[in-house]
């Protein structure tokens, strides 16, 4: 888990979804217990209370669930309440960035299209000129 | 005993005025990062939460009681001072026993345990500390005192990285463990920006801020491109801090990040950014 402190991205929700990565890679299991609040809060010094707000939106969402006494459990079904979610958000996360700056680059979508099926380089085309 | 009410202080020392008419309400159970320029009057605010001197009017109560000479109050208070009180020819370990007669619930195993851990030899005398341990020894008393309120001032000065790191991670473990309140005045604003939860800005003995750090930080964002398309973005937006780097610009824009033009961004090829504390409170007090 990595938190980019300069990201425009508040911490608590970069902390969410780095929880998320983890259920879904099954680093965190579901049933198991994930780690507590205060060893994360340590961990990257940040206030209790937005590693606590981080934690709370992925209770709010059913992926995770408070045993009392006990700390924090991965839901079952979490894994594949998270797959849907970035699914449906894969297009404006990821699709809409890249072709923006294919779009800067000067990177038609039939290229793209190759590139993702070749899985190689470009020729380059900058003498069709980008300005 | 933990909210601390700030009524209408002031405080006049011959004809300057350190703190004027000061009002703020510290709520219990969060760490709160006491910001300002030097001579703003954080230390003074300090000082007058602890008794250590009187103000010139107003007054200040803890769970509604008075701290002026109420020592059942003030017991409860722990000062961590920029500079050094304690007597110079003691050694550490006697300065704990001594902090352990004022303070009954100081917690001399987790002292020794963090002394150990920092590095601090307790059988050294105060006068021959450096500057770095002289703060690791002050502010192991400090989270060791057990006390419902604690003060930092400038806790982390001359403390190495590993040292801050340290500090910052016990800092944070401690009040996980035992809820306080916590205020912490320093100039390290990015360093501690995480790590509290609300900004006191003081300026000039007024108070000017006090907010959420993510508040804050979701209320303002940065914009930065060429120099005249960032000027036509900011054009009846109120900005801070710009920057010009020959023909490329940064403004930081104070306007709520979820209200930000990405349509316009786009089109002038500008990008955003994070705001950062450090620069709001640059502008905020310059």
């Amino acid at each position: 888990m990595l938190i980019d402190f300069n990201s425009e991205k508040p911490i608590y929700l970069q902390l969410a979804e780095a929880i998320e990565d983890n259920i879904l890679k099954g680093i965190f299991e579901e049933e198991f217990q994930i780690v507590s609040t205060t060893e994360i809060s340590v961990k990257y010094k940040i206030n209790p209370a937005t590693a606590g707000k981080g934690v709370n939106v992925l209770v709010d969402e059913g992926i995770l669930y408070k045993k009392r006494g006990l700390g924090m459990f991965v839901s079952t079904g979490a894994k594949k309440k998270i797959l849907e979610k970035r699914r449906n958000s894969f297009y404006k996360d990821y699709v809409q960035s890249l072709l923006e700056e294919a779009a800067k680059l000067n990177i038609s979508k039939e290229d793209i299209i190759k590139m993702i099926v070749g899985g190689s380089e470009i020729e380059d085309n900058s003498d069709k000129g980008s300005k | 005993m933990k909210t601390i009410q700030i009524k209408g202080v002031s405080k006049v020392y011959g004809h300057t005025k350190a703190l004027d008419k000061v009002d703020i309400t510290i709520e219990s159970n969060r760490i709160y990062g006491l910001l300002g320029r030097n001579g703003a009057g954080k230390t003074t605010l300090l000082n007058l939460m602890t008794n250590r001197i009187f103000p010139t009017e107003g007054e200040i109560l803890i769970d509604g009681e008075t701290v002026f000479e109420n020592d059942r109050v003030l017991s409860n208070i722990f000062y961590m001072t920029e500079q050094n009180l304690y007597p110079e020819d003691e050694r550490v370990r006697n300065i704990y026993k001594w902090i352990k007669e004022f303070y009954p619930s100081f917690d001399m195993e987790y002292a020794k345990d963090l002394s150990e851990r920092f590095g601090l030899d307790t059988k050294k005398r105060v006068k021959n500390l450096s500057t770095g341990y002289a703060s690791i020894f002050k502010a192991i008393a400090a989270l060791a005192s057990n006390a419902d309120i604690v003060l930092f001032d400038e806790p982390v000065l001359g403390l190495d990285a590993n040292h801050r790191d340290m500090f910052y991670k016990e800092l944070i473990s401690n009040y996980s463990e035992r809820s306080k309140t916590i205020i912490i005045s320093t100039h390290l604003i990015e360093e501690v920006a995480p790590v509290i939860e609300e900004a006191i800005i003081i300026k000039e003995g007024k108070l000017i801020l006090k907010q959420s750090v993510e508040e804050l930080l979701s209320g303002a964002y940065i914009v930065s491109g060429e120099a005249s398309k960032v000027d036509k973005y900011i054009q009846g937006r109120k900005c801070i801090g710009i920057d010009t780097i020959g023909s490329f610009k940064s403004a930081t824009v104070l306007e709520a990040v979820n209200n930000k033009d990405e349509t316009l961004a786009e089109e002038l090829e500008l990008e955003f950014g994070k705001a950062e504390l450090q620069k709001l409170f640059i502008s905020l007090t310059n």
